[in-house]
């Protein structure tokens, strides 16, 4: 009776949410029972529900075809490998470029430098194969065209897979550095200036200030922000590792990740059960690692927790 | 004395700033040049491109591509209006129900702010991927194919939910919802008229990220679009790229091969498409910029 009367009070509210509720269960939590396509043998049969239930069971099957061969390997090689050389790059460089903008004189210059470097941050990947396409395109490209003319051979990029590891990483940085830049500048921008004044009277060095104040100050936001990146160390930014290398099958060894993996078994290999499979695989070992970061977090730093 | 000397340990050395100004505007050149690079291939005449490849400095500069664009661009501006249509769309729908869910969500007193949380914290942490998002989406929905496909999955995220959370927590203050209360406002009025009107700046920034994110989005229209007329921009894109590729791989094995590779947009009408698709962000973003690191705070999903 009572919780007939919590109900009744505050329906007006839960009317609001029941929107967005909605969309969660369609667009979230049906898919979620999907999964269990990861364990059976999809077979098209009507609706929705109806291709679930009726499918067999393969039990373990989908994931173990997954590591029969070499696929397993040089995904999870690629995914954690571009990962962790992401993580080290886009906290070392953006905080370097932090602290040098936030000791030129010229503070009008500083926002200027920030809004361009930002600029890529707004492209989607689309975009950026076409800048890429530019420099790199095997017969019109500008970078053949210089090494031509410098009497060399032209380089065919989009089969040869040994530059691909230096651009993807080059191109991650190159897209993010003005956002990573600009969060940090915040947060140095946020610290108390008379520490500087306290460490100049005292004879400070510009370099000592940088180590002894400005970096003590930003390891917390460092840590958490490490910590998160690496809460999605087994996801990839899609975008990169397909469209830039236009889908280049000759690249895979090195643009292989496992959500172009779990996209081209699925449409171009039309395996729905090895898809799902490994898309549940990166989702549960994504949350056991997402889970496990932020309970790392709560622990140096209850405020910046997630949840 | 003491004074100036303070004052010298503060700043850096005239001769570092320089060298620090030289580093930032070659890092500032690095981030804009490819954009300069396919502005400067718009231009270029087809003869330039064929003799010299792209180039910063073609032979001859042509406006033959946008008097292309002009009177063939059928195609390209029926995706650009596409494009312009699920943005709009999107943005509106994606808004009004992830500010509704997130006032919720900000309301102290409701009884079932947990269980509402916790439906939108769980998608974050646990997905059901791609396949099964697709299978619901077509398969379910019967989405497969149509606007409601690109318009739709992409409308709420939990992470814009819980912004707009602690944004509706700092700005709205509890005593003001309370005597609107006394002075006998309904739930949905305060909502509408009180809360909606002092919150622009933190619905304004959630409306940035959606505007960005189906302006950009290409992969909901890879993965359900089929029909040549539903294609957004950023697709287009991804198409004509494809049929290059393809048509110059069989190039010189057939007449009709030939016909459809002079048929398919030159190098010069491509970079227009890009240009078209990146000018609206360029020309608008130095505005807004400061909304995308201002509105992500850590720890804005915590109760």
């Amino acid at each position: 009776m009572k919780k007939l009367k919590i109900f009744r009070k505050s329906v007006n509210l839960t009317v609001l949410a029941i929107p967005g509720l909605i969309w969660f269960i369609v667009f979230c939590y049906l898919p979620m029972i999907g999964i269990i396509f990861a364990f059976k043998s999809f077979q098209i049969s009507g609706s929705f529900f109806e291709s679930l239930l009726n499918s067999p069971w393969v039990g373990l099957d989908n994931f173990k075809f997954i590591f029969s061969g070499n696929d397993a390997a040089v995904m999870i090689r690629n995914t954690l490998g571009y990962n962790l050389i992401g993580i080290v790059l886009s906290t070392v460089l953006p905080i370097t470029f932090a602290i040098l903008l936030s000791e030129l004189t010229n503070k009008f210059m500083s926002k200027f430098y920030q809004t361009l470097m930002f600029f890529p941050y707004f492209l989607s990947w689309v975009i950026v194969s076409y800048f890429v396409l530019a420099f790199l395109h095997p017969s019109l490209g500008l970078v053949n065209h210089v090494i031509t003319s410098l009497g060399g051979q032209p380089i065919d990029f989009y089969s040869s897979t040994k530059q691909w590891p230096f651009l993807l990483v080059f191109l991650s940085c190159w897209k993010n550095m003005g956002y990573n830049i600009v969060m940090y500048l915040a947060a140095i921008i946020g610290i108390d200036r008379t520490y500087y004044e306290a460490a100049a009277l005292d004879g400070a060095t510009k370099l000592q200030q940088v180590f002894k104040i400005t970096l003590p100050c930003l390891k917390q936001l460092i840590i958490v922000l490490v910590l998160l990146s690496l809460g999605t160390i087994f996801c990839s930014d899609f975008g990169l590792f397909y469209q830039v290398p236009m889908n280049s099958g000759a690249l895979y060894d090195v643009t292989q990740t496992v959500d172009t993996y779990v996209y081209r078994t699925f449409k171009v290999v039309g395996d729905i059960g090895m898809s799902t499979a490994a898309s549940t695989l990166q989702s549960v070992v994504g949350m056991i690692v997402m889970v496990s970061a932020n309970f790392v977090i709560s622990k140096i730093d209850k405020e910046s927790a997630l949840f | 004395m003491k004074k100036k000397r303070a004052y010298n340990y503060l700043e850096i050395k005239p001769a570092t700033n320089v060298f620090f100004n030289i580093l930032f505007i070659f890092l500032s050149l690095l981030a804009i040049i490819p954009f300069i690079f396919v502005i400067i291939i718009s231009f270029t005449s087809d003869e330039s491109i064929q003799k010299i490849g792209y180039s910063f400095f073609p032979t001859k500069f042509s406006l033959s591509a946008y008097q292309y664009m002009l009177t063939n661009g059928s195609a390209i501006m029926k995706s650009f209006s596409v494009s312009v249509f699920i943005t709009i769309v999107g943005t509106i729908v994606g808004l009004v129900v992830t500010a509704m869910y997130a006032y919720v969500l900000s309301r102290k007193t409701y009884p079932y702010r947990k269980f509402f949380t916790m439906a939108a914290v769980i998608p974050m942490l646990f997905t059901g991927g791609m396949v099964a998002t697709y299978l619901v989406v077509v398969k379910f929905c019967g989405m497969g194919d149509s606007l409601n496909a690109l318009i739709w999955p992409a409308a709420i995220s939990s992470l814009n939910i819980f912004i707009l959370k602690s944004f509706f927590i700092t700005s709205v203050p509890d005593a003001l919802i309370e005597s609107a209360k006394i002075d006998g406002a309904g739930e949905w009025k305060i909502f509408f008229s009180i809360v909606i009107p002092i919150s622009t700046p933190g619905i304004a920034t959630i409306a940035l990220f959606l505007t960005l994110g189906y302006w950009n989005n290409w992969f909901n229209a890879m993965l359900y679009i089929n029909n040549q007329d539903l294609v957004p921009l950023q697709y287009f894109l991804i198409k004509i790229e494809n049929n290059i590729n393809a048509l110059q791989q069989l190039s010189g094995q057939s007449a009709a091969v030939m016909k459809a590779l002079r048929e398919t947009p030159s190098s010069a009408i491509q970079m227009v498409v890009v240009i078209i698709s990146v000018l609206p962000i360029a020309c608008t973003y130095p505005f807004f910029q400061r909304y995308f690191v201002g509105g992500l705070s850590l720890g804005a999903v915590k109760e």
